[in-house]
């Protein structure tokens, strides 16, 4: 049917759509005040996240030659303070972006991940299996997630992994609703048919069709998600499920609150960890919220 | 004294559009004036202007003068005082336009309740009153909308809009939602309580046809200004602007089968209120356009018999140039 | 975050139909709740159980337990039983409200639960009135005042309290006004609900004194989510015809956004609120835990920390089964509100 020539064109063509797509995307992003602050938030701290090996180094979670006396109030030498251990606690706070990071990336990943699969498998193949998806869905989004991802990290062992799996899998079922409403209604535009027509099979249909409408739909999703994974990370560490071998913020938290920073009234312990996390997962839902309003121009009204 | 007289009315939206752009319209009691034009044309945003509804930000100007009171210089507690107990409306969509979690009995009483200072058992009985005028039985007013069907619907509208024997009704298109038995009932009704009452009704519709049956008078907007005024009947059948001739050509006449042969519809669409064609908003699409119609806008003209029209044609010495429509088109 | 995943659920009960339909839709709902109950029911016995690893090891990990009280534990626990027989006697056990024995109490877990669920209650339904009410409105403020500056610090404020982790700001607190920070003096307890020996009235006042930061924590973390919902769905009504309909009978502004766009806004927002119940139950578990509230969040954190997995377990099937209750209510009260759903 199609000559290699003819391929090669028409797969040049896509490309070039979707670039110009992309950069329209990006004029109409850049029109929102709020997203473009969300966005450069992000890009300093990933690049705090990101350079942390060089600006501070592991051994700044080094307990046994800390440079400082415990617990002791900022000052020109630490700008922070220090830690019950005397570790530099501006240094703790950038080396634990890292870990902050990472999860709340890697999790927010995994759930859309699931969430997407199930969305588009059960907005494509339908029937009783798509049935029997959903209403796991629903079940899932009226479960309290806290409490779910609590006794899951409870029985698994304590580990950056157990984390991440403990958050994807408990909050995949919004972007599943939404990808299979979205699913839906690509599915039921006329190209579909006729691509089915042409003998385009399930996988067919769902990578070159359903996927590239739904994936701006999943980048939004993603954004959002990134912010509530790292709310999530901190509460985990917090409650003292996180790794205890890894410096995070929430695990600061933690350390903090046990070596009675709250009683002692050390406020430099427990303000930054917690700006940080409050930073980041703020700059997130405003890059994400952005994303909505460029992809759903409806919405801009009702904000 | 005239009921309504609107001088000059000009309306534009915030972001530039000029919605009407110098309306003058007079009404008697106990007449009946309709409106008519294509979407777009300004007439439901005229509705809307004469009881200052228009959404904060747009700039109104010009007078409407209710019973010699100018409504657009009143300070608003007596526009809100005005409103429903001077005119009142009659909204299309009666499924939008009423309160979807309020019982259409308390819809009805709201303003009866609001204006007279009545008692809730004597606003209660006025309300049965006015539905059964309107064919209703009192008990309906206990139903939520969505249980009621379209034309019980408009009914209840209708009642709603007499609650507070308002002097002039404005009706907006109040018979476009509904299936043509329907309309007719609700048109019949319309007659009867504005005769019984001696109201002053002004309806607005797209439909040439049902104005010219139930109206007195006729005017016909485009691109916010009338472009012509005349009796109803007279306008419909034989319209001087061709605009008017266009529009009334494209509504089939039953029993005259040469209707279906004549050429009918109109090329192109209404114009854009923020970006309006120079001169005569109308030459672009007029089969009858001279050179001079792209660079002078035409005001209305006396054409005799009490009519008027924004015609280059229309008033002088030259007869209009006999087009299509006229020639296939039999009096009736 | 906001309305996507309650639409659903409120556009199927708006398509209940009419007459009868009540009855039949209660009967429906109620089953699909009990369906869900026991799915929680399951997945409280698989997570305890199907994970690798032996859970009275995990239990016990790093203690000198006794080979004997090792073996009497697996007993405890119906791990010397095959499969199913655990399954069915856990079943069994659950569903007459044997929720096994703590472990680091030494108590039935279901005595536990029953102890901690008042104080919990206390510190929820004060905080739950509170920030409802707030929430709705400033919301409605907001969506009235669209795009001034009063909506604009509203939205941004109920945002960034959103992204703002709740155990954070109860540890700020206590610091700033349970220890006293600089200047200020600790005007509020640190921790637990009461500090002991009060009778009567004064035992009332002193466990008030100690809701007061909790409260405020919970209220502060929880409002957002419902002002921004609440300003949603009245935006969504603002554009509504029947608003002009009653501005043209002359209601003054505010009477037409009370009486009119409020009650048709609000009906999504009910069902909003339930069915964000989830999120609050994380903030509860925070607070209480940041607060030393004797409630359930408090001995989920004390179980967790052990971990005493009957303890964990019961808990687990207590929160999930809650909320799926109280969303099974909000389903069945709404079509009590909107008229337009069938009776």
């Amino acid at each position: 049917m199609t000559t290699e020539a003819g391929t090669a064109g028409s797969r040049a063509l896509a490309r070039q759509r979707r670039r110009r797509s992309a950069v329209r995307f990006w004029r109409a992003y850049r029109t929102h005040g709020a997203g473009l602050l969300g966005l450069g938030a992000l890009a300093l701290f990933t690049l705090v996240a990101l350079t942390a090996p060089l600006t501070v180094g592991s051994d700044v979670a080094g307990v046994t030659d800390a440079p400082g006396r415990p617990l002791q109030a900022p000052s020109g030498e630490f700008p922070l303070g220090t830690d019950q251990f005397g570790r530099n606690l501006l240094g703790l706070v950038v080396w634990g972006s890292r870990v902050s990071l990472l999860v709340g990336l890697l999790a927010a990943v995994l759930s859309v991940a699931i969430g997407a699969v199930v969305g588009i498998t059960a907005g494509h193949f339908k029937g009783a299996y798509a049935t029997v998806l959903m209403r796991i869905t629903d079940w899932f989004l009226v479960m309290p997630t806290l409490v779910l991802a609590i006794a899951l990290a409870t029985v698994m062992s304590r580990s950056l992994g157990t984390v991440v799996l403990a958050i994807g899998v408990t909050s995949w079922p919004t972007t599943a609703r939404l990808v299979r409403a979205q699913t839906l209604t690509v599915e039921s535009r006329p190209y579909i048919e006729r691509a089915k027509a042409l003998g385009g099979g399930h996988w067919h249909v769902m990578t070159r069709h359903v996927l590239p409408n739904v994936t701006p739909l999943i980048l939004a999703q993603t954004t959002l998600m990134i912010s509530s994974s790292v709310l999530a990370e901190a509460t985990l560490a917090f409650l003292g499920l996180g790794d205890p071998t890894v410096i995070s913020w929430g695990g600061l938290l933690q350390d903090a609150r046990e070596a009675g920073a709250v009683s002692a009234g050390d406020w430099w312990y427990l303000v930054p960890p917690g700006i940080a996390i409050a930073l980041v997962a703020l700059a997130f839902t405003l890059c994400g919220r952005a994303v909505e309003s460029v992809l759903n121009p409806r919405l801009e009204v009702a904000r | 004294m005239t009921l309504l007289e609107v001088r000059d009315l000009t309306v534009t939206y915030p972001g530039g559009a000029a919605a009407v752009r110098g309306v003058d319209l007079s009404l008697e009691a106990g007449r009946k004036l309709g409106v008519a034009g294509e979407s777009g044309c300004g007439k439901s945003t005229l509705a809307l202007a004469l009881l200052r509804l228009l959404p904060a930000g747009t700039e109104v100007g010009g007078e409407v003068l209710l019973d010699g009171e100018d409504v657009l210089a009143m300070r608003w507690g007596r526009v809100r005082a005005v409103r429903w107990a001077g005119a009142s409306i009659v909204f299309q969509g009666a499924m939008h336009s009423l309160n979807p979690v309020h019982r259409v009995g308390d819809q009805i009483a709201e303003p009866i309740l609001l204006h007279g200072g009545a008692t809730p058992a004597a606003a209660r009985t006025r309300t049965g009153e006015l539905l059964e005028q309107v064919g209703l039985p009192a008990l309906r007013g206990r139903a939520y909308p969505h249980e009621l069907s379209g034309g019980q619907r408009q009914r209840v509208m209708i009642a709603m809009a007499l609650a507070c024997d308002p002097r002039l009704v404005i009706a907006d298109e109040p018979t476009t939602a509904l299936d043509v038995m329907i309309q007719a009932q609700i048109l019949r009704l319309i007659e009867r309580l504005v005769s019984e009452q001696e109201l002053g009704l002004i309806m607005i519709s797209h439909d040439l046809a049902v104005l010219a049956d139930t109206c007195d008078r006729l005017a016909l907007m485009y691109a916010g200004r009338v472009i012509e005024e005349g009796p109803a009947r007279a306008v419909y059948e034989n319209a001087l602007h061709p605009y008017g001739r266009s529009l009334s050509a494209a509504f089939p006449r039953i029993g005259d089968p040469a209707s279906r042969f004549a050429p009918r519809g109109l090329a192109g669409d209404p114009p854009d209120p923020s970006d309006l064609p120079s001169g005569c908003t109308f030459h672009p699409r007029c089969p009858q356009a001279l050179d001079v119609c792209a660079t002078q806008e035409q005001t209305l003209r006396e054409s005799g018999q009490g009519r008027r029209a924004a015609c280059v044609h229309v008033g002088s010495s030259v007869p209009p140039p006999a087009g299509p429509a006229q020639d296939v088109r039999s009096s009736t | 975050m906001v309305s996507d995943a309650v639409s659903a659920p409120v556009s199927k009960a708006r398509r209940a139909g009419n007459g009868t339909a009540y009855p039949r839709y209660v009967a429906g709902k109620a089953g699909g709740a009990v369906v869900s109950l026991l799915a929680v029911l399951v997945t409280g016995f698989f997570l305890f159980r199907l994970i690798p690893g032996d859970p009275v090891k995990t239990m016990t990990g790093g203690r000198p337990v006794s080979a004997a009280q090792l073996a009497e534990y697996r007993k405890q626990f119906g791990l010397d039983l095959p499969l199913w027989e655990q399954f069915t006697d856990y079943c069994r056990k659950a569903l007459s409200g044997d929720l096994g024995m703590s472990y680091q109490f030494r108590t039935p877990v279901i005595d536990k639960i029953t102890e901690a669920l008042p104080n919990t209650l206390l510190l929820t339904g004060t905080a739950f009135v509170l920030y409802t009410t707030l929430g709705m409105f400033l919301g409605i403020r907001s969506a009235w005042r669209q795009g001034r500056v009063g909506d604009r610090l509203n939205t941004g404020l109920a945002l960034t309290l959103y992204s703002v982790p709740s155990f954070w700001l109860g540890l700020l607190l206590i610091v700033v006004f349970g220890v006293g920070l600089g200047p200020v003096p600790g005007l509020f307890p640190t921790g637990g609900m009461e500090s002991g020996g009060e009778e009567g009235f004064a035992y009332v006042l002193d466990v008030a004194h100690h809701l007061v930061l909790p409260v405020i924590t919970l209220v502060a973390v929880e409002y957002g989510q419902t002002l921004l919902v609440t300003r949603s769905s009245v935006l969504d009504e603002m554009g509504s015809d029947y608003l002009t309909t009653a501005r043209a009978k002359g209601l003054r502004d505010d009477l037409v956004r009370r009486r009119h766009a409020v009650p048709n806004a609000l009906l999504p927002t009910v069902t909003l609120v339930f069915v964000n119940l989830g999120r609050t139950v994380a903030g509860v578990i925070l607070v209480e835990t940041v607060f030393s509230w004797p409630g359930l969040g408090g001995l989920f954190y004390q179980a967790l920390s052990v971990p005493d997995l009957p303890l964990v377990q019961g808990l687990f099937l207590f929160f999930a089964s809650a909320v799926i209750i109280m969303n099974t209510l909000a389903d069945l009260v709404y079509p009590l509100l909107d008229p337009r759903v069938g009776r």
